[in-house]
């Protein structure tokens, strides 16, 4: 046994440079000496004043001063504490745990925020509910893509379902002066787009990523030349939907901050907070959710026990592009009551990152949903506070953040193993 | 229940696969179907569990015609099945299997995993299984896996059940409990039927013996008949079961496997500091259960892994660090466990694929072009002198039998100056001709005085073949023993007891 034992830690120290994962300390390293040169070098004086309460607010906060570089020199530091202890977590074989990103992240965004706003007055309420407004479409999105590939076809088509939930939804809605209407319309366009995906995907067992790449691209010149043809002549009759109004939570929406963000929303947003729940719910708990995930772990298993492989895929993936549907419903009928050429403009592309990053479960996605977001909504309200950052680099912000967030922070997950792989009976 | 089938016919374009095949099993009754692989009998399970349809014949059960148009209806009628690969969900949990496709539900359409939990419980304690109903499949061995699936079939209310090539995966132990397992569920009054190629366990547990060749009835037998009349009837032609050997000239020390440690990305051991020697002109034969590091091991040697730590010597010389290419170089031939998936090209024609370690440079290949008369005149002469049947040399890898793809990869590693030759699972798949050819190969290799290694997961084989057996459990190395070693000493050391106690 002890030679056992002593080999053993040989081997291990042999591998040190090959097995360990330094990607998440390096990331941390980097961000941290991103932070200290423009938070603390490149520091602005003068305090930042963050807005807690909008008139009209059930209960008004006092807005939140922080002296701007003071600030980032504390948030560098926590960064800073941050690497060291993920440093020492991987020379000690240890997990890193899930806090340290979400502490490391929060206290960067604080630090930029203050130095951003510097001599100035952010509104987090507005800055809040603007993220929720664009992470409304991802969440959707990304439900329909968990529900697909849990079940076992990969679904790139989000931006194309997307798409034709809203470019329906504007047309029928304009049409009808119906919003129950539109969206039904658009839970029926997404369902068309999945159709065309699980009969190829499915029946003729076409790879799937290029068939929802294709999708994409078809969907996207359909609606941008039906655009430019029928609804920019007539865009009184075709292209002017009524649009939905917020409507009040009582109670819930008095929670001072978040209160009126969450709760003085349109239905679509609780529609969302339905479908977050009912789609958790049903994966999880109940016999739908277990047929369903049986089917995209090992459809074999699923058929010798008498689950039809291709019904459950076919039915699920429909059922997917509706939900899609529905976030391409709220550009038209919620956002702008309007469609215009690519009114998605690769939505679905970052809710696909956040069905990855969220690791295939709904709330996890949501939550990356979220991030992006936040991280899309940031480059607006920086915009507008005129922050001495280039316009164009705040443009490059979500992207950034997804490509970071899905290739460098989720590290080794596992998706639904039949996943992307067409099921031959026999 | 009582089962009978009645001149099942399944044709797979031209090939028929089951020819008017006649069967009856009566309740409580173990029906062993014995063939060679490819002989039909999981065609003719697959008709029978609904996932082919017959193109003629009927099937009944308790004498009442039954038209299956999927599992789902075979299920229902009482016909279960225990797979040969495991129907089961790995990242479900054993109840969630187990209920899979006929889950209670309780209020709002929640799953009711109480109920399926204690179905669980009350089937693997009415036959002493001790299933936790909570474990992750992946985390369980697969003989408890295999359990899974048996309590999968009885939850079901399954009384004829199907066992197809249920050992394949079990040590000699799991496999002595499985019959008993089956006995137990025959007493209880189930009718079984049993597939399998393995002579033994069909003498052992098997009330009546059919025996199918080539999609055919061939005879019945009773399980006192001796294991060459069994062989006989399988083959049709009388078999040498055991390898004609004269004992071993050794030469020196040939290849030195010091502490050699392989790792997995999360660091996990997959081969724990194995060491051992092989003389020249010895077979040194790799015994275990299917996943205990013989792949880590072999792929070690052979420069396809990484993580791999410690030090592998050929004639003195290292090959730790070396490419694949480098290893080949100093002399190793290779024929891998997989040989559709890492021996052959399927898509090439046999001259490829004969090629294919030798297409960088002479003989085969001069100046950036492929020397077709050169290639084809060795192609003919390596069919000729492996009796590889087939149309020709140009003919695709892909449309010819197993034990003809295999000759084919032996062919290829045997046709050069070789200083080490490793073969895994050489004869996995193959019927009882093709694995005698393997066999004396194999010999003939050691008598040239080339050092032999040979990972099998079957017993018969590595006793047939080794002149020493070492057997690696959970990546290590638990026991060197003569070829001599009785079974039952090579089962438990495959179970993972050490030397010393099973010398004690």
């Amino acid at each position: 046994m002890t030679s056992l034992e002593t080999s053993t830690t040989g081997a291990l120290v042999g591998r040190d440079g090959q097995r360990r994962s330094w990607k998440l300390p390096i990331v941390y390293g980097v961000l941290t000496l991103l932070g200290l040169v423009l938070l603390v070098a490149l520091g602005r004086d003068g305090a930042a004043s963050f807005a807690l309460s909008q008139s009209g607010d059930a209960v008004t906060l006092p807005p939140l001063v922080l002296p701007a570089r003071v600030t980032g020199i504390v948030a560098v530091l926590v960064a800073a504490a941050c690497t060291a202890w993920s440093v020492r977590l991987v020379t000690a074989h240890r997990r890193q745990p899930l806090w340290l990103p979400v502490v490391f992240a929060l206290v960067l965004v604080v630090g930029l925020l203050a130095w951003a706003t510097a001599g100035n007055t952010l509104p987090v309420p507005g800055l809040l509910a603007g993220s929720l407004a664009l992470s409304v479409p991802l969440i959707f999105g990304a439900l329909g893509g968990v529900i697909s590939e849990r079940v076992g076809v990969v679904n790139v088509a989000i931006e194309g379902q997307l798409l034709a939930g809203a470019f329906v939804s504007a047309v029928v809605g304009s049409l009808t002066h119906s919003l129950a209407a539109g969206l039904v319309a658009a839970m029926v366009a997404g369902m068309l787009v999945s159709f065309v995906l699980a009969a190829f995907a499915i029946k003729y067992l076409v790879d799937q990523v290029i068939v929802g790449v294709v999708l994409n691209v078809l969907v996207l010149g359909l609606t941008s030349f039906l655009y430019s043809a029928i609804l920019v002549p007539a865009s009184g009759v075709l292209n002017s939907p009524p649009q939905f109004t917020p409507v009040r939570i009582p109670v819930l929406s008095a929670i001072p901050v978040i209160g009126p963000v969450l709760f003085d929303q349109t239905v679509i947003v609780y529609l969302m907070y339905v479908a977050v729940a009912a789609v958790t719910f049903g994966l999880f708990k109940t016999r739908w959710g277990l047929r369903l995930r049986a089917v995209g772990e090992h459809p074999q298993a699923a058929d010798t026990v008498g689950i039809s492989v291709s019904g459950t895929r076919f039915w699920n993936v429909s059922l997917a592009g509706a939900i899609a549907g529905l976030g391409g419903a709220y550009f038209t009928l919620a956002a702008v009551p309007s469609f215009s050429k690519d009114v998605t403009s690769g939505a679905g592309f970052i809710a696909l990152a956040a069905v990855i990053f969220g690791q295939w479960n709904p709330v996890r996605a949501t939550l990356a949903a979220l991030l992006f977001g936040f991280a899309s909504n940031l480059q607006n309200v920086l915009g507008i506070l005129n922050s001495p950052v280039p316009s164009d680099f705040l443009l490059m912000l979500p992207y950034v953040v997804t490509i970071f967030a899905v290739a460098g922070l989720v590290g080794q997950v596992r998706g639904p193993a039949a996943a992307g792989k067409p099921y031959v009976k026999g | 229940m009582k089962l009978e089938l009645r001149g099942i016919t399944k044709r797979f374009g031209p090939l028929v696969a089951n020819d008017r095949i006649d069967l009856v099993v009566e309740p409580g009754e173990i029906l062993c179907l014995l063939g060679e692989n490819g002989a039909g009998k999981s065609t003719l399970m697959n008709v029978l569990y609904g996932l082919h349809r017959p193109d003629g014949g009927e099937i009944l059960l308790d004498d009442a015609v039954q038209h299956f148009s999927g599992p789902g209806d075979a299920m229902r009628a009482g016909i279960g099945m225990v797979h040969q690969h495991f129907m089961l969900v790995p990242v479900f949990t054993v109840a969630e299997n187990v209920m899979l496709g006929h889950e209670a539900t309780r209020f709002g359409g929640r799953l009711d995993l109480a109920a399926a939990r204690a179905k669980v419980k009350e089937i693997s304690d009415r036959f002493g299984f001790d299933v936790d109903p909570d474990a992750r499949i992946e985390d369980l061995p697969v003989g408890v896996q295999q359990r899974v699936e048996i309590i999968k079939a009885l939850s079901r209310d399954a009384r004829v059940l199907v066992f197809d090539e249920p050992t394949a995966v079990l040590t000699p132990q799991e496999t002595d409990e499985l019959m008993a397992i089956m006995r137990q569920l025959k007493s209880a009054g189930t009718a079984i039927v049993f597939i399998t190629h393995k002579l033994r366990e069909v003498r052992e547990v098997a009330d009546r013996i059919t025996v199918i060749r080539l999609g055919r009835v061939v005879g019945e037998a009773s399980p006192t008949a001796t294991n060459a009349e069994l062989a006989s009837l399988m083959v049709g032609r009388s078999v040498e079961l055991t390898v004609e050997k004269a004992p071993p000239t050794l030469g020196a020390d040939a290849l030195v496997v010091e502490d050699l440690s392989v790792h997995d990305a999360n660091g996990a051991a997959l081969v724990d500091s194995v060491s051992f020697t092989v003389k020249a002109g010895e077979i040194l034969a790799i015994a275990g259960v299917q996943g205990n590091g013989q792949t880590e091991l072999t792929e070690a040697i052979l420069g396809l892994q990484s993580g791999v730590s410690g030090r592998i010597l050929l004639d003195g010389q290292p090959l730790t660090g070396r490419s694949v290419k480098g290893v080949l170089a100093a002399g190793a031939g290779f024929v891998p466990e997989d040989r559709q998936h890492d021996g052959l090209v399927p898509e090439f024609t046999i001259a490829e694929n004969l090629m294919l370690d030798r297409s960088d440079g002479p003989p085969f290949v001069k100046g950036g072009t492929v020397q077709t008369a050169d290639l084809n005149a060795f192609a003919e002469q390596q069919l000729a002198e492996f009796d590889i049947r087939a149309q020709g040399i140009t003919t695709r890898v892909g449309r010819l039998s197993g034990g003809n793809q295999q000759k084919v990869v032996l062919a290829r590693e045997l046709s050069r100056d070789l200083r080490l030759f490793v073969a895994a699972q050489p004869t996995r798949g193959l019927d009882v001709g093709s694995i005698e050819f393997v066999h004396e190969r194999i010999v003939a290799t050691r008598d040239a005085g080339i050092p032999v290694l040979v990972i099998s997961t079957e017993l018969d084989e590595v006793v047939a073949l080794a002149d020493r057996i070492a057997v690696m459990y959970r990546g290590r190395i638990v026991g060197i023993v003569p070829a001599d070693t009785p079974r039952d000493v090579l089962g438990l050391l495959m179970a993972g007891e050490t030397a010393p106690a099973v010398a004690a």
